[in-house]
């Protein structure tokens, strides 16, 4: 796994981007999913939607749980991971993969400064 | 069992003739897809699934909060004569005397128990007490001019609070727990503002401990104009002892299920009568039973009240019920209840305290929270522990509830246990306690003694299978 | 004491073992101005005797319609309750045991519930079901709320001829959300009027809430309606009398968002209407957006067919304020009841009493129709319930017919004013004979 192109948060979610591109895709932590636990539903915003740093744009669901989805960016969602109505254990499986949540056209590539790296991140979570 | 020409029930008059008077796009052309069994096969069937229940009736249901304590059987029979189970509701004043003085009269005795001014008992369960006392704060505070929003609710409280107080556009604030387990006096000043609506607080809350500043908790509740509401969900401790009233509660609801002794029924029906002082009584929801001389009738014309909240005067049967035990046991007999409770609650956590430390100390009112965390070394959850205890027939306390507590059990024996079964709890207790440390794994794959073992949960939330499927 | 083990020796040894002297002790946390010093003004205890006596005697002094001939329904109807169904529900593993919270040692209940939720979803036509609700009246309110939430609208169109105890509650529960209410006018033959229904319909329509039969008595057509409704983007709910739908066409066949409605004929007692049982089911699509109980197939470890509370994460324990709704009980013992009745009654049992209510229904308003001055109301078609036009006040008649034991029905100028000062809404069940309907007759005979 390469985290060099990934930024993350204090609510364990990730943020992936590329060179050339406002777009990023955004996912939560294998830290967040352990926690959690099984997870049996996720709930996200429509393609469109207009979201903003912080704020709370969908759900995730376990048996006994349910933690809010945060956004780390400002920007518009591009594309969410349709794959996960059916199979939300692909979070659990392949949290900063297969398991990603929706992708943000940034509003401004500068946030991304704003976020963690891998490392500060570890030595949130006790790594 | 399904078989097609079997039949468990006909009706006189049978076969009767197929509509004709209505045109064929109102019929049914589908069949609902009942089921085709013979009287004792729906006797079998349903005795066959209820022994796979745990019960009352049958061992110790020491889950906390929810006051499982016995059902006495006379209390069903009241409520099944016909002069009270055939009554129409919408039946004239003059054929309903008795059930009308049956609302009277149990409003009155609430009160007297309760130290509240009126009683309504219209609300179905304890949650929808919750809603009505929001609602009475909404109108009062609209009444008065005043544009209030915040609910306090204390970070041990039920979740139904934050979602009642949610239901009528309130917002929750959570005050957290000082470290005696009760209201920190600091927070809510600092919390309480004129914006500040309803303080809603369990007493005793669900730590099992009385608010022992209760009578200043509320002076500066009221000293900012906020009404005070108590959920009484654990009423059963203060029984004869001490009133929610003469602390200075403004709004209240209690559960005749919890306290007075309605059944369960496997989750309901419930009652959660809601009982307010003198100057709100005019917001109460409709109808209202009056007395005039010696005649009770239904005042439906309450231009103050919030409106209503059920289709008739709530849960009928289920008053019954609790009005027969308080006419059993009377001032004497309802102060016996609450000693004993708390005798044998506080009988328990000192005999488990050692073994499953109780944060907030042994001492208790009517039940106490213990934490399993000591287990954890061994990979043991409270789950666990839970799971074990279903294997030596007894039903688990309410586990990680409250959340303060980590890998909390919280455990209510009630008044109507003996010692001798309290005794042997204690000793199953006692030695999960030792498996978890000799044979974690005993515990971990528990129970092994129960019609069905654990359950996948996951594919229950993941793909659920709510109906079953319709056979021809 | 009654119900309580202890003896005084006991109880000395129990104090003895907390290191406290007297009872008294175990409640000092309690300020000491706070403790009572005199008991509770209740009176004393009774023996378990003279507590049957004495609610025997306050039961003399009503008298129920269960005990007389009534033409009583408004929502709760004098159906009856076969004898299986009061031995099994008074099996102390259903009624002593409480909410499935461990499901190993509740297989029973969720079992019972899981086939409650699968035969209302049959008899509605609609895939998911709850555990149950309080009532009727706070489901259809339930109702309301949840297509608001679903639909993020506040609008909330429903008909006048709707169960005014439905509609009284709906009031309160949206005076809470702030969600409108707008009200549609019935048409001259007792369904809601189209044209005007039309002409509220517009996008910030939550749902539309029609009732069926409505109170009436009158069968609406919500299929014809229902375009126009998901045309504009809201939700179509349905509150039904699960009987009418022994032969009548189910919500989910006309493509019904949600179905509600009140269960107590489905082997409940009327209990002066209460307790009740609530009933909801809808698309699945809303699965998420329901409040309220579910149950879910699944197997243990063993892979043995087993049941659970599922998707609780919906409920107010887990997600507090964000839940829902603030339910927290469902009606288990009434739905337990249900079950049994329809498992007893069955396919063609529930298709012979549907007959059976609609045959003596017409029988009676044919009679009706044939006494000088008496006319029926409304010409819509009708399942077991209907309203007469008296030539008189309908409450002269109400009087009249008591007088010989027979409780004629529910006076329309109750709910819709002196307009309706005339009209008596009249409701027939299986029970209700020829006989019982010549001496109705004789009644009206002499009331004109």
């Amino acid at each position: 796994m390469n985290f060099d192109n990934m930024r993350f948060t204090k609510n364990h979610e990730w943020v992936a981007f590329e060179n050339g591109s406002d777009v990023v895709t955004v996912g939560i932590t294998d830290f967040a999913a352990g926690e959690l636990g099984d997870i049996v539903f996720v709930e996200l915003p429509e393609i469109g939607t207009t979201v903003e740093s912080m704020q709370a744009i969908g759900t995730i669901e376990a048996v006994k749980t349910v933690a809010d989805l945060y956004s780390p960016v400002s920007g518009v969602v591009k594309e969410v991971n349709g794959s996960l109505e059916e199979n939300p254990d692909v979070v659990n499986k392949s949290p900063f993969k297969d398991g990603w949540f929706l992708k943000i056209d940034l509003e401004d590539r500068a946030q991304l400064d704003d976020l963690m790296a891998k490392s500060d991140y570890d030595t949130l979570v006790g790594r | 069992m399904s078989k097609k020409g079997r039949r468990g029930y006909r009706f006189a008059g049978e076969p009767a003739a197929a509509p004709t008077s209505v045109s064929d796009e109102y019929l049914r052309r589908d069949r609902p897809g009942l089921p085709h069994v013979s009287e004792p096969g729906v006797v079998r069937h349903f005795i066959e699934l209820s022994i796979l229940n745990h019960h009352i009736d049958k061992n110790l249901y020491p889950l906390g909060s929810c006051t499982m304590k016995y059902n006495p059987k006379v209390n069903e029979d009241v409520a099944a004569m016909l002069g009270f189970s055939g009554l129409h509701p919408e039946q004239s004043d003059a054929d309903t005397q008795g059930a009308l003085e049956v609302i009277h009269a149990l409003e009155e005795k609430l009160c007297a128990i309760a130290g509240m001014d009126a009683f309504s008992l219209s609300t179905a369960a304890g949650a929808h007490g919750e809603l009505v006392g929001m609602l009475i704060a909404k109108k009062y505070f609209a009444d008065r001019g005043e544009n209030r929003h915040k609910v306090l609710v204390p970070d041990s409280a039920h979740g139904t609070n934050p979602a009642s107080a949610h239901m009528v556009g309130y917002t929750n604030h959570s005050i957290p727990s000082g470290e005696n387990g009760e209201v920190d006096l600091d927070v809510l000043r600092e919390t309480i503002d004129e914006d500040t609506a309803v303080l809603m607080l369990t007493v005793p809350n669900t730590l099992g401990i009385f608010e022992s500043q209760i009578g200043e908790i509320l002076k500066i509740a009221h000293d900012h104009g906020v009404l005070c509401y108590m959920d009484g969900a654990n009423l059963n401790a203060l029984l004869g002892r001490a009133r929610p009233g003469d602390f200075g509660f403004d709004i209240m609801h209690i559960n005749l299920h919890k306290t007075f002794s309605t059944p369960h029924g496997g989750g309901g029906p419930g009652s959660g009568p809601v009982g307010v002082k003198k100057e709100l009584a005019k917001y109460l929801p409709g109808p209202r039973v009056r007395k005039d001389g010696g005649e009770f009738h239904l005042d439906r014309k309450n231009p103050n009240s919030i409106g209503f909240i059920h289709s008739y005067f709530g849960n009928f049967g289920i008053y019954l019920r609790a009005l027969t035990y308080i006419t059993r046991h009377g001032a004497e007999g309802l102060k016996r209840i609450s000693a004993t409770a708390n005798l044998n609650a506080n009988y328990l956590a000192n005999a488990l305290g050692d073994l499953y430390p109780i944060p907030y100390g042994k001492r208790c009112m009517h039940e106490f929270v213990a934490s399993g965390e000591q287990y954890r070394k061994y990979g043991v959850k409270t789950l666990d522990i839970a799971k074990r205890l279903l294997d030596f027939g007894y039903h688990a306390p309410t586990i990680y509830f409250p959340l303060i507590v980590s890998e909390a059990l919280m455990i209510e024996p009630t008044e109507t246990e003996s010692k001798e079964t309290l005794d042997r709890f204690i000793d199953v207790m006692k030695q999960i306690a030792k498996e978890a440390a000799e044979n974690p794994e005993l515990l971990r794959s528990a129970p092994h003694e129960t019609p069905v073992r654990r359950l996948d949960e996951v594919t229950a939330n993941r793909k659920p299978i709510l109906t079953a499927p319709l056979q021809e | 004491m009654p119900y309580i083990y202890h003896t005084d020796e006991e109880r000395r040894e129990m104090l003895d073992a907390i290191g406290l002297e007297s009872e008294d002790q175990l409640f000092t946390q309690i300020p000491e101005a706070f403790r009572l010093t005199e008991p509770l003004a209740i009176g004393t205890g009774l023996s378990e005797y003279e507590t049957v006596q004495h609610f025997q005697e306050i039961a003399s002094r009503n008298n129920p319609a269960g005990g007389m001939t009534s033409f009583l329904g408004g929502g709760i109807y004098d159906h009856i309750v076969p004898s299986v169904i009061k031995h099994l529900a008074g099996r102390s593993e259903f009624y002593t045991a409480y909410t499935p919270y461990q499901a190993e040692v509740s297989q029973g209940t969720l079992q019972v519930i899981f086939e409650y939720q699968s035969l209302i979803s049959r008899l509605t036509g609609l895939p998911v079901a709850n555990a149950s609700m309080y009532d009727g009246a706070t489901a259809f309110a339930e109702a309301a709320l949840m297509a608001a939430k679903v639909t993020r609208r506040s609008r909330i169109v429903h008909s006048t001829n709707i169960n005014p105890r439905f509609v009284g509650v709906l009031k309160t529960y949206a005076t809470a959300q702030d969600l409108q209410l707008i009200a549609i006018p019935h048409s001259d033959s007792g369904d809601i009027d189209r044209d005007s229904l039309l002409a509220e319909l517009g996008d910030e329509v939550a749902a539309v809430l029609v009732q069926t039969p409505n109170y009436f008595g009158v069968l609406e057509a919500p299929w014809k309606i229902r375009e126009a409704i998901t045309n504009v983007g809201a939700l179509l709910v349905v509150a039904v009398d699960p009987c009418s739908l022994s032969i009548f066409r189910s919500p989910g066949d006309y493509g019904a968002d949600i179905a509600v409605g009140e269960g107590q004929i489905l082997g409940n007692d009327m209990s002066f209407g209460g307790p009740l049982l609530g009933f909801m089911a809808c698309k699945q699509k809303f699965v998420r957006s329901l409040p309220g109980r579910l149950v879910s197939e699944t197997t243990d470890v063993d892979g043995k067919r087993a049941f659970t509370l599922t998707l609780q994460t919906r409920e107010q324990h887990i997600r507090r304020e964000k839940a829902t709704s603030n339910i927290c009980t469902n009606q288990g013992l009434l739905a337990l009841k249900s079950t049994v009745y329809m498992a007893l009654l069955g396919e063609t049992g529930f298709h012979e009493l549907g007959k059976i209510c609609h045959a003596r229904a017409h029988e009676l308003a044919s009679m009706i129709e044939a006494s000088p001055g008496y006319s029926l109301r409304f010409d819509g078609p009708y399942f077991r319930e209907f309203v007469v036009r008296c030539p008189v006040d309908a409450t002269t008649v109400i009087s009249e017919a008591r007088k010989v034991g027979i409780l004629a029905g529910i006076p329309l100028s109750k709910f819709y004013g002196s307009n309706a000062k005339n009209d008596l809404l009249v409701a027939v069940t299986e029970k209700r004979t020829t006989q019982d309907f010549e001496a109705f007759g004789s009644v009206l005979k002499n009331v004109s």
